[in-house]
């Protein structure tokens, strides 16, 4: 069972969230490590760039996989304010610390976030 | 479909090492362990341990049989010697593939042919089929047999330290040969040198009662040697790279062998050799006249994104001339990789090409296959 930490909030795409979900915060999202298994070893992420408007339950990317590709969803709304750098050299990263170096963009939230999922929640969702 | 999934004699060893299964052509197969880089890398620098007991065994036997697989198949089977193996197929009356096979000969009347699990049952049909009068009889031994793959450049030690005082000659073994051999334990397998990957390796043929035995005796034979359990996303990847055909991927009933690049397996014989007539041959005749509507090509992209199976090849104007039948990103390459069939006039190496990957044109040059080719 991969692991679900307590302190995030969750999509029902497998994206985590770190932070205030108040209008005018500043958001960290990844995807859960649950998904980077299920996806197998990514190969390639094409997040949004900064300065870019996402919406909560769109599309904003995508992530390839040696065996598949995936659309990267947007948990939340806003303007996306920074880019892991880090994944285009080592997409790997999110294989290996989904929660930590793994993380793909920060978002500064356009409205409040409050149809995230908590962790029970979410475990709820893959059972 | 509700059907139960068929499960493999390992399946108990697959679960207890945490491998992810999947359904596949009927049957619950493990699709990784570790992980799909990890599992490629290790059967392309040392040594990856596939279970394959999902794949159709079945014996022909009788005094008609060369005849009879020269009849039902497409290549000059009376022409495999002794203990050697052939690649061949299974063609429709109109020249479409059924399904690709490797043929045993393991007496002059009797052959052990290898299907892939989804064509199984309709290879074992046809062959019931195309029996006519031939004096043969057809067994089914998928249920009995388990097959497990030992590949890469520590294949060959690997399975010499498998065997029973290590006196069995796995060495003098050449490729696309194959030999009775007993293991460590005094179990009776078949070993054969051929595979899917790209790499050196064995295949064993063993009884299913033996299964478990024989896995576990390779892994703790081949640890030293850094060889893992492998499943079926990096036999995908391994395949793709050596530039092997997917039944269901690039063969189908709609692409003849001549347009798969295969034409080479079917002898239709000639005035100094000739051979019998077989199912399909006056359609492979026309069609190696007509010459091919469309070809498979290698295509090699520069950029992130791979071409994915069923992307379309477009020309300039974006409309679909073609379509990827197997593609990834080369883990060996570091490139994304793909086949595809595309019209004569785009199949010579270097013309640049465009695929549509999700909605954006992605360029792509055709290369020459294999991608990837061991040193010797």
């Amino acid at each position: 069972m991969a692991s679900v930490p307590e302190e995030l909030a969750y999509s029902a795409e497998h994206e985590w969230v770190a932070g205030d979900p108040d209008a005018g915060a500043v958001v960290t999202v990844g995807i859960t490590s649950h998904a980077a298994q299920a996806l197998g070893d990514i190969v390639y992420v094409e997040a949004p760039s900064v300065g870019d408007t996402v919406t909560a339950g769109e599309v904003c990317g995508e992530l390839e996989s040696t065996k598949a590709v995936s659309e990267l969803y947007s948990p939340v709304s806003g303007t996306v304010t920074a880019v892991n750098e880090g994944l285009t050299s080592s997409p790997e990263t999110i294989n290996s610390d989904a929660y930590g170096d793994g993380w793909i963009f920060k978002v500064e939230l356009s409205e409040t976030a409050d149809d995230l999922l908590d962790a029970e929640a979410y475990v709820a969702t893959l059972a | 479909m509700t059907d139960a999934l068929q499960r493999s004699p390992l399946h108990d060893e697959h679960v207890a090492h945490g491998a992810t299964l999947v359904p596949f052509a009927g049957w619950e197969m493990p699709v990784r362990y570790s992980g799909d880089l990890a599992e490629h890398t290790a059967v392309r620098t040392a040594a990856g341990l596939f279970d394959l007991s999902h794949m159709g065994e079945i014996s022909v036997r009788g005094a008609d049989a060369a005849a009879f697989l020269e009849h039902a198949l497409v290549g000059r089977l009376s022409a495999v010697k002794l203990w050697g193996a052939k690649y061949t197929m299974m063609c429709t009356p109109e020249g479409g593939v059924i399904d690709d096979l490797i043929v045993y000969r393991r007496d002059l009347d009797h052959f052990v042919i290898v299907a892939n699990a989804s064509n199984h049952a309709t290879v074992i049909g046809e062959l019931r089929e195309r029996r006519n009068s031939f004096d043969v009889g057809i067994e089914d031994l998928s249920v009995e047999t388990a097959l497990i793959a030992v590949q890469g450049p520590a294949a060959e030690r690997i399975v010499a330290r498998m065997c029973h005082r290590g006196d069995d000659d796995i060495r003098a073994m050449r490729y696309y040969t194959f030999a009775n051999i007993v293991l460590d334990g005094g179990i009776h397998a078949v070993a054969a040198r051929t595979g899917y990957t790209g790499e050196d390796g064995l295949e064993l043929f063993v009884s299913a009662d033996d299964a478990a035995a024989v896995w576990r005796l390779a892994l703790a034979q081949g640890e030293g040697d850094g060889l893992i359990p492998c499943g079926l996303a990096a036999r995908d990847s391994l395949r793709l790279e050596a530039g092997m055909p997917l039944y269901g991927q690039e063969l189908t009933r709609d692409t003849t062998p001549y347009e798969a690049g295969l034409g080479r397996i079917v002898v239709l014989g000639t005035a100094e050799r000739p051979r019998g007539d077989f199912v399909g041959r006056d359609a492979l005749v026309r069609a190696k006249a007509d010459g091919p509507r469309k070809v498979l090509v290698g295509l090699a992209g520069e950029g992130r994104r791979a071409a994915r199976a069923g992307y379309p090849v477009v020309d300039e104007d974006g409309a679909e001339v073609g379509r990827v039948t197997s593609g990834a990103p080369s883990p060996t390459l570091g490139h994304p990789i793909a086949m595809a069939y595309v019209p004569p006039a785009l199949a010579e190496p270097g013309t640049t090409v465009a695929i549509d990957v999700r909605g954006r044109r992605e360029p792509m040059t055709v290369v020459a296959l294999p991608f990837y080719t061991r040193a010797s």
